[in-house]
């Protein structure tokens, strides 16, 4: 967790605000500290140089302030988390617009995608719509925030980044790629403070004739390992399989990349 | 002899001064947190412990038992007489005389003292400590001579002005090393000290031949209290006779000699990390200290004073995490200091109010929290293991005479083959048993070594609470660090589902079937046997014997490596230690196995599945590793051999 050089002073007058959520551990299905929403906190830390007095660094949630998992948030070394309290049926975004417009943020932070709920990842998206913000998906860090300037690195596949200069105010989503979040102590997150503020808000819903089911994996055909030994037996359950390579084509003709495409499409049984 | 007057004078000054100095060193012993002692009762006590229980730790070196026997006895004595004869002027020739056979056993003691210290080991401290046994000399014949016209060998006032000045100063010298230094930090200290440490120890239980070795549990409402701190930050954070215990030390290094992660590079000397808890009560640097450093780092740097945080200037906190808890140091101290305790109460600060918990310490916390398992295995999988041996479980039966604790070694596909081993045992043996499955848990072990007692406790308490549903007599398993937090951790928690109940290792469960004859074996007919004591199986549970046993039942001479029993090298499994994984020069599992294929042995057999992981981390050549129960399973009469092959055809299929 080494923090990478970045103009703290410049940064000391920004105001960020992480928007945090509930989240759920892949295996357990228990709630958590959601790890892109914690890398963004993360992130937000690093920006506000490690100044997390509550002043520039907002760490916000919607939804239930009695949720106890938020505290692993705070359990990173903050004093408070902000908390719209609102009806857990109700649609988020309008409110959390209006928090953020009113609160001057100049970069707001989210995670790609909720672990839990939703899940649609839209959240980021309808933001920046209702406040006319930009949004840079899926960050991996950001660089320096010069005259009002971010310079932003976006995570692309293959551990590529892209370089982006974005105005602020902007809306950013932390990609998995971002760096890991900071552990969480128990001390700090059981004395944080929570910051409760009422506000009502529309139920959504559509959402409300949903039915909600655990997803079901695709079933996958066993490869068949002929080994006799257990050295053989280990190789074969740890080797890499084979076509998982792929390939940037940078160079190419536009034709020659788009055939690639169709005929990776094609192989994967998405185009028939 | 001339001023008659000055003697008296000197020793009244020098009382009184020690007398100002004791005062104010039990003020910094009580600037640390209150602890429930009964003093009176400690005081009483504290005379026998010193004859029986400091006296068997110390008298495992014949040499410097005796050697202590006679000066540090020799010296009390002298002291009293002292105070009788010269102080006060009692007029009385037997006193005389027992002064003086005191003082001369004194002087014999101290001329030992005086030769060890001709040819020091490196383990044991220089610095003032090598004046030490000049300064018992000065004394003991100084006062010696002083004493003789009172027995009437010499008339009084005999001796010229000469003799009076140099009697007066090695006098002044040694009551100034053996009544002022004692309470003013110099190395008498450990005496004074180290007889309240005997009286007010925070583990009483230690005493008498008792032992007590589980972690005490921390106070978690600490944690909604502004300002309040969870674990040690400060040394005024350790209870009160913690502190104390800290100024006993002698520092003999029996610690340093026997800590693996001393030997093995890494930045931990438990002598140093007592010594610098002293710097911290006290307040200073340690620029005084002069004995061996924490490996890899210079003396002198470091500084403390009672209200600094302990880990910002004085102790580097990856001495902390070096520790793998062995307990080695602990079982070593003829002091009674509790080093392992002082360790873990200051990892706790970094893990839970500070979040620095090295390496993948932090990751496998969250996995802990998360699913109960520190890899982050889906907590339904937990019976993927035994999903072919028919397990009974508690669920389904509600009661059973043995509760089998799997323990996380469920989830690792080494120690699998040591579940189904002992498995096999119970079904051979007709052992009405039955499992947990996933209502099992995390026995917190990992949690509270890397300083979450908050996880730990939750566990603790989940725990006891699916115990709590079901009838058992004994819960066995096959894990030492499990198996201690069962029998000495969970019993804090106020729940009486281990009430009666019976808390084994699967050596000594073993053991007992085997002694009762439930369990046949053939003779063992390989290679030469070597036994590694698991450290939270020997020093933290005071089992060595029930394994020994269990390999001769088959016909197993064991070759016994040096180090072995209550002085067994850690594997360098515990304390968390393979995860925050605290760089060194070697690795403590090297240097075992290295203790282990000194014996010529071709086989380690082990009762922990951690140790075997560490033993079989070490590259070959090196003896095989094996837990006993699958030793045992390979010379089980089994009346159904064939079963046996296939079982172990399915093994190979899986
Ligand atoms: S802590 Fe104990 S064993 Fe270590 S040097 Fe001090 S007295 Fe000796
Ligand atoms: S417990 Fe073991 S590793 Fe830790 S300080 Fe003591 S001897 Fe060293």
């Amino acid at each position: 967790m080494q923090p990478n050089q970045f103009n703290v002073d410049a940064a000391n007058k920004l105001k960020i605000v992480s928007l945090v959520s509930v989240g759920k551990h892949p295996q357990s299905g228990r709630m958590r500290r959601a790890d892109q929403d914690s890398r963004a906190v993360e992130l937000g830390l690093k920006l506000t140089g490690d100044n997390h007095s509550g002043e520039s660094l907002v760490v916000l949630h919607a939804g239930d302030p009695g949720e106890p998992n938020l505290r692993s948030y705070a359990g990173m070394g903050l004093k408070s988390v902000r908390v719209l309290q609102l009806d857990p049926a109700a649609d988020a975004i309008l409110p959390l617009g209006q928090h953020l417009q009113q609160c001057g943020a100049d970069i707001v932070l989210t995670g790609v995608r909720a672990e839990s709920g939703e899940s649609s990842g839209m959240v980021p998206y309808q933001l920046a719509e209702k406040l006319g913000w930009p949004i840079v998906p899926r960050v991996a860090d950001i660089v320096s925030v010069k005259g009002g300037v971010a310079e932003v690195l976006q995570a692309l596949p293959r551990g590529q980044r892209r370089s982006v200069m974005v105005k602020l105010p902007f809306i950013a989503s932390v990609d998995s790629a971002a760096p890991e979040a900071r552990q969480s102590a128990f001390g700090p997150a059981s004395r944080a403070l929570m910051d409760i503020e009422v506000v009502s808000a529309s139920v959504d819903d559509v959402r409300q004739a949903w039915e909600e089911a655990a997803a079901r994996k695709r079933p996958k055909r066993l490869k068949v390992v002929k080994a006799k030994t257990a050295a053989e037996r280990f190789k074969a359950a740890t080797a890499k399989s084979q076509g998982d390579g792929g390939k940037v084509m940078k160079n190419e003709s536009a034709a020659e990349q788009a055939q690639a495409i169709f005929d990776l499409l094609k192989e994967e049984g998405v185009l028939r | 002899m001339s001023f008659e007057w000055l003697h008296p004078l000197l020793i009244a000054t020098a009382l009184v001064l020690a007398v100002i100095g004791a005062v104010r060193r039990v003020n910094l012993w009580r600037a640390g947190k209150p602890d429930r002692i009964n003093l009176i009762a400690g005081l009483m006590a504290m005379p026998g412990r010193y004859l029986h229980d400091l006296h068997d730790i110390v008298e495992r070196d014949k040499y410097m038992s005796k050697t202590h026997a006679a000066t540090g006895g020799g010296f009390v004595l002298s002291a009293l007489l002292i105070i009788l004869v010269h102080l006060l002027g009692f007029d009385n020739q037997i006193l005389a005389w027992a002064l003086l056979a005191a003082l001369a056993l004194m002087f014999v003691g101290a001329l030992f003292v005086f030769k060890r210290r001709l040819h020091p080991p490196s383990r044991i401290s220089k610095g003032p400590w090598m004046r030490l046994p000049k300064s018992l000399l000065a004394f003991a014949g100084a006062f010696f001579v002083l004493t003789l016209p009172a027995a009437g060998v010499l008339p009084d006032g005999s001796g010229g002005v000469l003799l009076t000045v140099i009697l007066t100063a090695l006098i002044i010298w040694g009551m100034g090393e053996l009544f002022f230094g004692m309470t003013w930090g110099g190395p008498m200290k450990h005496a004074f000290a180290g007889a309240l440490h005997l009286a007010f120890h925070r583990r009483q239980e230690r005493f008498g031949g008792g032992r007590s070795t589980g972690l005490k549990p921390v106070d978690l409402t600490l944690a909604k209290e502004i300002g309040g701190v969870l674990g040690v930050a400060k040394p005024t954070d350790f209870k009160w006779n913690q502190l104390l215990g800290f100024d006993a030390c002698v520092q003999c290094g029996k610690c340093e000699a026997m800590c693996p992660a001393f030997a093995a590079g890494q930045p931990l000397n438990p002598k140093k990390l007592i010594q610098d808890m002293v710097v911290g009560l006290a307040g200073g640097t340690d620029a005084n200290y002069a004995g061996s450093p924490y490996p890899g780092k210079e003396v002198g740097n470091a500084k403390g004073g009672p209200d600094h945080i302990i880990t910002d200037g004085l102790i580097d906190p990856e001495t902390l995490w070096s520790c793998t808890t062995c307990r080695a140091c602990v079982e070593e101290c003829p002091m009674m200091i509790e080093h392992v305790d002082a360790i873990v109460d200051m990892r706790r600060y970094l893990t839970m109010e500070r979040g620095k918990t090295p390496n993948k310490g932090a990751e496998v916390l969250d996995n802990i929290i998360a699913t109960d398992n520190p890899n982050g295995y889906a907590p339904a999988s937990r019976t993927n293991w035994a999903a072919d041996q028919n397990l009974p479980l508690m669920r389904d039966v509600k009661q059973a005479e043995v509760l089998f604790w799997v323990s996380d070694g469920a989830f690792d596909m080494r120690s699998q083959r040591i579940l189904r081993a002992f498995v096999k045992l119970l079904k051979a043996a007709n052992v009405d048993f039955a499992v947990l499955g996933d209502e099992e848990l995390d026995s917190g072990d990992v949690a509270r070594r890397l300083g979450d007692d908050a996880t730990f406790q939750s566990l603790a308490k989940r725990n006891l609470e699916v115990l709590s549903q079901y009838t058992f007599s004994k819960i066995v398993t096959t894990d030492p660090h499990a198996y201690h937090c069962l029998r000495n951790e969970y019993s804090d928690f106020g729940s009486d589902a281990l009430d009666g109940v019976e808390v084994l290792h699967h050596t000594t469960f073993l053991n007992q079937l085997v002694q009762l004859g439930r369990l046949k074996l053939n003779n063992f007919s390989g290679a030469k046997v070597t036994y590694h004591d698991p450290c939270y199986l020997g020093r933290y549970n005071g089992e060595y014997e029930a394994p020994r046993e269990l390999l001769r039942s088959m016909g197993i001479e064991i070759a016994e490596m040096e180090r072995s029993g209550f002085r067994s090298r850690c594997c360098g499994g515990g304390g968390g230690a393979p995860i925050t994984d605290i760089p060194g020069e070697r690795r403590i599992a090297d240097m075992r196995m290295e203790d282990a294929s000194s014996t010529g042995a071709e086989l380690v057999a082990v009762g922990c599945q951690q140790c075997t992981a560490m033993l079989e981390g070490v590259v070959e050549p090196r003896p095989e590793v094996k837990d006993i129960a699958e030793i045992l399973m390979d010379q089980l009469v089994d009346p159904s051999a064939e079963n046996s092959r296939q079982d172990r055809l399915a093994e190979e299929v899986h």
